[in-house]
């Protein structure tokens, strides 16, 4: 999205800041960055030595650190006039995220290299990179990241049934409004919802629906979560049922942008359908399907909702993925340090694989003629 | 008389036996996904009034092959005969639906203030902070999708415990917000650069200040694609579940983590099951039916530009 100098607001003002305006704003920032410390100052003696000054949270941090930014961004309107005010369009968000992302990252970064169970009474204690040995003789969290790779492979079906689908959408039908909706709901759905509705009801083996009509098609005694393969292939199953709609909508929005000029170009020129579709439709929808695949990956490498509901990993770690896994190191072993550790990880390789595809859709995107 | 010069061409007066069934085959095949997609839905509403030998029977049309009873209704305490008793069950129920809705709504309409005023400023004005530009600022925020929810749950854990903000509402609000806050931003951005300059430039030359431009006149212009915006928020924030299964435990419990703890527990009371997961999607079908147009809209930001 390159944006040229053209498409922005031109504004001259004219601001004259006074001294005393100008002293004004920097009291207010130094001022409550002040407090803000000496609070922090405070509570840190109060928490790690023997002075006691009665804080039982560190909620007066809290409101000090909501005082500075308030200030913070009060004072910029005081020191910068018209500037100020055009900053204060963002500066509330990047506050808000750096202080919700960037603070708990450094945090994990020290959770994680230390050695912390929630049920031994030890406590937190710092060990080096005992975490990464662990790791790296963890069968399981390979196993886990083994099946997340399974996982993203299954959103090329997705895409392929995605795509029948809003070309089928786009077409001349009756009643598309009610297709576009009833095509819609799974996507609303609550994927803990789901898993109960499908994965515990539906396909519970004895009345679900599912099973009776697999039974009626000739497979006597269906098992869904019995084996690996197929365990693993109806979580891919559930997963695309909700998420499909998500890229049917984005590659319909795509069709509807394509200009009827070019098709009926092609119609006089005398292509056929199949034609048609290969040298027109496809490679001006291949920007959109790049980006509606993109946030797909995204999504589908958060996936945990469904499998910690319906297998919980089984059977034997079959299922896992990576944050599912990661959830029931927390929940069910307490290994808070290690949990950690292993999510750091599997940001910075979410990181490392991201980037590399942005990077290709990039040059994807963008084909030479 | 004139003599008839054009005719319908052979092949547009014949019965194409080819064309009639390939529309035949592509409505049979929108009926069967759309059966795919409504089914589920289908049978949690009838498993909802199904005594268990109705269940273990496969009976699925009511009134022909079962009578519906209020049983799913009743464990849930919403039947006609329990609505006016006092019941326990029903406390807990709208307790978290209360939760839900309140962690729902307000986080949505947190990210969708804050969102729209990041992106109305980075579509219009050129930031310098440091080394920072408009692109770097807008994919600094963007990026923030990528980032897994494992990697924020347990700093967020420790985190809440030390500020006494586990197991409340606010502190999900907060969560939720920083989750859906990037795909505000996306859903904005697209709008606002969909709407000339001019607008405001009129305005400012009329005096209003910046930001009554902003509020005044470009506000209501972006309406719809804030609507869009706070809905697929809305349905993202109510269908959450790994934050609120951690964070929270009894008093800020909201109803997907009701539902996930029902479901080991039960055995075999499906209806009872049926009418919660029913309740945790209630709203959201309703939603999607009134106010599809605005979650389609929101989706294609970004797909077409």
């Amino acid at each position: 999205m390159s944006s040229t100098d053209a498409e922005y607001l031109h504004i001259v003002t004219q601001d004259e800041i006074s001294d005393r305006r100008r002293n004004l704003g920097r009291l207010m920032i130094w001022g409550s960055a002040t407090i803000l410390l000496v609070l922090i100052v405070i509570q840190s003696l109060d928490q790690f030595s023997s002075f006691e000054f009665g804080f039982t949270t560190w909620r007066p941090t809290l409101y000090a650190y909501f005082f500075w930014a308030t200030c913070l961004c009060w004072a910029q309107v005081i020191l910068y006039g018209e500037q100020g005010r055009r900053r204060l369009f963002i500066l509330p968000a990047v506050l808000f995220v750096i202080s919700m992302v960037i603070f708990p990252l450094i945090f994990a970064l020290g959770i994680a290299f230390s050695s912390w169970n929630l049920s031994s009474p030890d406590g937190r204690q710092f060990n080096g990179f005992d975490n990464a040995v662990e790791m790296w003789s963890d069968p399981f969290y390979w196993n886990a990241l083994k099946n997340m790779v399974c996982y993203i492979l299954a959103i090329i079906p997705e895409y392929i049934i995605a795509f029948c689908l809003a070309v089928l959408l786009n077409s001349q039908i009756r009643a598309r409004k009610f297709f576009r909706v009833a095509f819609l709901m799974p996507l609303m759905l609550s994927p803990v919802a789901v898993s109960w509705m499908i994965g515990k009801s539906m396909l519970e083996i004895r009345f679900g629906p599912i099973s009776r009509l697999v039974r009626a098609l000739g497979w006597d005694n269906p098992s869904f979560f019995g084996s690996d393969e197929i365990a693993r292939f109806m979580i891919m199953v559930m997963d695309a049922w909700t998420f499909i709609p998500f890229m049917m909508i984005m590659i319909l929005a795509g069709l509807q942008a394509i200009p009827k000029e070019l098709h009926e170009a092609a119609e006089v020129d005398g292509a056929p359908p199949w034609k048609k579709f290969w040298e027109i439709t496809f490679p001006l929808m291949l920007p959109v399907s790049i980006t509606a695949i993109l946030i797909r990956i995204i999504f589908k490498l958060k996936l945990a909702d469904i499998i910690i509901n319906v297998t919980s990993g089984g059977p034997g770690g079959a299922t896992d993925s990576v944050t599912s896994f990661i959830y029931r190191e927390y929940r069910d072993r307490s290994n808070v340090g290690y949990g950690t550790f292993l999510a750091i990880v599997y940001l910075i390789l979410i990181v490392i694989f991201m980037t590399f595809l942005i990077k290709m859709a990039e040059r994807w995107s963008r084909p030479r003629y | 008389m004139a003599k008839q010069i054009f005719f319908d061409s052979k092949n547009d007066v014949a019965f194409r036996p080819k064309r009639f069934l390939g529309k035949t085959l592509v409505y049979l095949i929108l009926i069967f996904w759309a059966i795919i997609c409504l089914f589920p839905i289908y049978w949690t509403v009838t498993t909802t009034f199904k005594a268990a030998p109705d269940v273990m029977k496969g009976n699925l049309v009511p009134w022909w092959d079962f009578r519906p009873k209020w049983l799913g209704l009743k464990s849930l305490g919403l039947s006609p005969d329990r609505i006016f008793v006092e019941s326990t069950v029903r406390e807990e129920f709208l307790k978290r639906f209360y939760n839900s809705m309140i962690a729902a709504v307000g986080s949505s309409t947190l990210a969708v203030l804050l969102g729209s005023c990041t992106a109305y400023g980075l579509s219009r004005f050129k930031y310098r902070f440091g080394f920072m530009r408009n692109s770097d600022i807008s994919f600094f925020f963007l990026s923030q999708l990528i980032l897994p929810p494992v990697v924020l749950a347990l700093p967020f854990l420790v985190l809440y415990k030390e500020l006494a903000l586990l197991d409340t509402r606010v502190g999900l609000i907060a969560l939720y917000t920083l989750t859906v806050l990037p795909i505000v931003i996306w859903i904005m951005r697209d709008q606002f650069s969909s709407i000339p300059t001019e607008l405001e430039e009129a305005a400012l030359v009329d005096g209003l200040s910046i930001w009554g431009a902003f509020l005044t006149i470009i506000m209501p212009i972006a309406l719809p694609g804030m609507v869009a915006a706070f809905i697929i928020s809305l349905v993202l924030t109510w269908n959450e579940y790994f934050f609120a299964a951690l964070l929270t435990s009894s008093h800020a419990k909201t109803l997907p983590v009701m539902v996930a703890s029902q479901t080991g527990s039960q055995g075999i009371s499906w209806w009872s099951m049926a009418a919660l997961s029913l309740a945790a999607i209630l709203p959201l079908i309703i939603i999607a039916i009134i106010l599809e147009r605005y979650i389609i809209k929101g989706m294609a930001a970004g797909a077409v530009k």
